[in-house]
């Protein structure tokens, strides 16, 4: 059984003529460690998919187990990005980080979670920005404290739910490209998935990429597996041709889901079956 | 020039108003005119702190009565009204079991709950408070409700994702995320609490704006009960500002 397994998954809002039905049997399996993507077009319920996995909204009908026990509520080890960054506005960046430390590890003193949280911060190179507010802060950097606040307490499993969503596009670049370096830069293996509407950015992160059909009545496609080395660049993923073919399977899965049923995996050439036998730039940041 | 007619505008209002009263005063021969006010109460206004009696004291000294006596009533209101106001936007089924009782309540005026307040406390001075106390939490009960069930989702979601104890979204979410509200409650509260003391002072005759008011009418010195009126006004309008001027403190932080 895979770390992460969902199934059966439903969920409406309203009742009656009334109700829409967002999810209808949903199933999903993560492996420890694997960073999956869900891709979906706006307001297919990619979102609801995660709220529930994340345990912060609950399922008409399904399971979801994460390692063997029945999801119960937001687990401990778990930290979630929001799209609208979700920081405190009355907090200074430090204190919305050393919140989330203290509530994490309430034994630590107030000064050691203080010093972690600042290392954080650094970490996504707000090093002098910490004692300002979010107000005072951009997009950008507000979703870097939102992403210092999510690793500031070390999770096993992390879900982003379109985390560069909101940012201008030079903006989403370079913090794709921290996000990558962060997942792989930790000591310890981090199972993640991530909701976004970016195939771009599902490719530049994802072990897996799933497509999500339209709702209502949403239910996941055929994964599309990414056989790219990590951490990738988004210079290289460009002109790279097993990108390119990852991204036409996942484009057309997506179109398809739409309209007919999935034909892609015949229109196109199979993926190699291991991702090192294809001739690709090895490890590059930028 | 644009600036200076702004600041003349106010100015020119007054004197209108003034000149109502002065016409008004020419056709109503108990009416004191603005002029005759003025010589017959400016022993109180230039010696705003003396006090030659009881009841004839500087209009400063019994306004400083009033405020005191309001700020205890006021005071004691918050202190129910916040904590209920919390409880009543946490809390749905509460919500629901005092919302009759809360609307009843609420247009009750001060002249009512003031012979109440003597029958349980027997003496003047607690039935003040108890009136004013009564009077003025409604505004704060109400915008906190209201300000806690506004605290969006996010907010929410945070506490649920740090998993936040209940003591800690308390103080570190609801609080800084309601406390605007609270304080345009405050700001309301503290105007109704200004218009109840001088209703109770006018019925137990305490020394204070309000009392004063009602032994001048009572001795039939009439300009001293325009001075007092005018006094009522002023601090009402200065109390007034300096809640907003907080409230806006707090809004900008």
């Amino acid at each position: 059984m895979a770390f992460i397994e969902v199934s059966g998954l439903s969920k409406s809002y309203g009742s009656g003529a009334s109700a829409r039905h967002v999810l209808s049997g949903v199933a999903l399996s993560v492996e420890r460690g694997e960073f999956v993507s869900v891709v979906g077009s706006m307001g297919c319920g990619k979102s609801t998919l995660l709220n529930i996995v994340a345990g912060l909204v609950d399922a008409d009908a399904g399971q979801v187990t994460i390692g063997g026990e029945a999801l119960q509520g937001v687990r401990k080890d778990a930290a979630i990005v929001f799209q609208n960054y979700s920081l405190l506005p009355w907090f200074s960046a430090l204190e919305n980080v050393r919140l989330a430390i203290g509530a994490a590890a309430p034994q630590w003193p107030r000064p050691y979670q203080r010093d972690q949280a600042r290392r954080y911060l650094e970490m996504v190179g707000l090093g002098n920005a910490v004692h300002r507010r979010p107000g005072q802060l951009s997009g950008g950097m507000r979703q870097r404290v939102a992403i210092a606040r999510a690793f500031a307490i070390r999770p096993e499993i992390l879900f982003l739910d379109e985390p560069f969503g909101a940012l201008d596009a030079l903006t989403r670049g370079s913090l794709q490209q921290e996000l990558a370096l962060m997942c792989s830069a930790t000591d310890r293996q981090v199972t993640t998935i991530m909701i976004t509407n970016n195939v771009e950015e599902a490719i530049l992160l994802s072990d897996r990429i799933i497509p999500m059909t339209r709702g209502p009545r949403a239910t996941l496609g055929t994964p599309v597996p990414v056989p790219l080395p990590k951490p990738r660049s988004v210079s290289q993923l460009l002109h790279d041709e097993d990108a390119g073919r990852v991204r036409a399977m996942v484009v057309e899965r997506l179109t398809d889901s739409v309209r007919r049923p999935l034909r892609a995996a015949r229109r196109l050439p199979p993926l190699p079956a291991e991702p090192q036998s294809v001739g690709l730039v090895s490890v590059e940041s930028e | 020039m644009k600036r200076l007619v702004q600041l003349l505008l106010p100015v020119v209002g007054i004197g209108l108003a003034v000149g109502l009263w002065w016409v008004t005063s020419l056709n109503i021969a108990d009416l004191p005119s603005p002029m005759r006010t003025w010589e017959e109460s400016k022993v109180y206004v230039l010696e705003p702190l003396a006090k030659r009696g009881e009841m004839d004291q500087g209009i400063l000294r019994l306004a400083f009565y009033s405020l005191v006596r309001v700020c205890y009533g006021f005071l004691l209101g918050i202190a129910i009204a916040t904590p209920l106001g919390f409880l009543l936007g946490v809390s749905p089924t509460l919500m629901r079991m005092f919302d009759p009782i809360m609307q009843i309540l609420r247009p009750i005026s001060p002249l009512a709950w003031l012979p109440l307040g003597l029958v349980l406390f027997q003496k003047s001075e607690p039935a003040a408070l108890f009136a004013i106390a009564v009077c003025s939490m409604w505004p704060t009960v109400l915008n906190t409700m209201a300000g806690v069930r506004a605290i969006p989702q996010d907010y929410w979601n945070v506490a649920k994702v740090l998993r936040l104890s209940r003591l800690t979204t308390f103080t570190r979410i609801i609080v800084p995320a309601t406390l605007p509200h609270i304080f345009t409650g405050y700001r309301l509260s503290l105007g109704i609490a200004w218009l109840v003391i001088v209703a109770s002072e006018m019925l137990t005759g305490t020394p204070g704006v309000g009392g004063f008011l009602w032994q001048e009418y009572n001795s039939l010195v009439y300009s001293h009960i325009l001075l007092a009126i005018l006094t009522i006004g002023v601090v009402g309008f200065a109390l007034d500002r300096l809640m907003g001027l907080a409230e806006s403190r707090l809004r900008a932080m």
